[in-house]
């Protein structure tokens, strides 16, 4: 079988950090997968951003569908940045981002998310599927995550993973 | 580079159907794991419960149903993971679910997600998706699934476990 779902880069967070960068993505990969994980320590923090390519501009905008308290949609256009989700409180959370057709330079980029934030108390739990989308034509060469909307950074033991998927 | 999304094994029910699907002895040589269950039960409670090194105890979730006219939020404690398609739903009909489990073999409590869809071309069929939690610091080292209401698998019912390396 050939090697179709390949990790690219992985970091763990041996401090805190306020932002994780994977860069010279190569253009081999038909899609990327990106999936981040926050333990149970952090008992507070910040939410997730994506940005690619270092373009900080108001080149963004997401979409969500969300179970919390109740069922709920809303969406953000003309951000500087795609926000991941799920809340504030971090601890346990699993955002999984696949970015399609990323290295293509003819089209804006794609992403399809689902994000997760996990507590002991089922009602404090929250699940989201997300859309996001940057307006752009040039191929993702670097993804920047970064913590938004708060000061506190990612904690220790936070992981940041990033695959390639080829197509046959 | 090696293939870093792995069989490790796969069930499928025979006839007489099954109480229970489960993956035993999972080497901890893997970062993620990822479960695909192709499922029909032989009861009408269509709702499949995860269980963690045999423990059915320290489930919490938060679910966002869609039911084909309505769209609902629901948080309980309890374990749930996937659909199922009801013996009274059309037949030959199987619900669907794929279930990621991040950081399985860590000393953090376990998080999981899941979507499960039991399209059935009736009046109503479901689509969730889930964010699951095990307030357990034990590496998990199986995973099994039961049918509710004590229901069994029916044959053909399938579960397929991948393990993931991030290196």
């Amino acid at each position: 079988m050939p090697a179709t779902y390949e990790p690219i880069a992985t970091t763990t967070l041996g401090s805190a950090q306020s932002s994780v960068s994977f860069t010279s993505i190569s253009g081999s990969y038909t899609d990327l997968v990106l999936v981040q994980t926050f333990p149970n320590s952090q008992t507070t923090g910040p939410y997730t951003s994506i940005q690619f390519n270092s373009d900080t501009g108001s080149n963004y905008s997401w979409t969500f569908l969300t179970g919390y308290t109740n069922a709920e949609s809303n969406r953000t256009s003309n951000a500087s940045y795609i926000r991941m989700g799920v809340s504030s409180y971090l601890a346990n959370a699993i955002c999984i981002t696949n970015i399609m057709n990323y290295s293509n330079t003819t089209t804006y980029k794609t992403v399809v998310g689902r994000n997760n934030f996990g507590a002991p108390s089922g009602s404090m739990q929250e699940t989201q599927a997300q859309v996001g989308l940057w307006r752009s034509t040039s191929a993702i060469t670097s993804i920047t995550i970064s913590r938004v909307l708060s000061s506190t950074d990612f904690v220790s033991g936070s992981t940041f993973t990033l695959y390639g998927i080829k197509a046959a | 580079m090696a293939n870093t999304f792995v069989a490790i094994a796969t069930v499928t029910v025979g006839s007489g159907g099954a109480a229970n699907i489960e993956f035993t002895s999972i080497p901890a040589t893997y970062t993620d794991l990822v479960i695909l269950i192709s499922a029909r039960s032989t009861g009408a409670d269509p709702n499949i419960m995860i269980r963690f090194n045999s423990s059915s105890s320290n489930f919490s979730q938060k679910r966002l149903v869609g039911d084909g006219s309505s769209a609902a939020s629901y948080g309980t404690y309890g374990e749930w993971s996937a659909w199922a398609s009801a013996s009274t739903d059309t037949a030959s009909t199987f619900g669907n679910s794929l279930i990621y489990i991040s950081n399985y073999g860590s000393s953090n409590y376990k998080s999981l997600s899941s979507d499960a869809v039991s399209e059935n071309n009736g009046t109503t069929a479901y689509m969730t998706l889930g964010a699951e939690l095990w307030s357990n610091t034990a590496a998990i080292t199986s995973v099994s699934f039961v049918m509710g209401s004590s229901n069994n698998f029916s044959q053909h019912s399938t579960a397929t476990l991948y393990g993931i390396k991030n290196s």
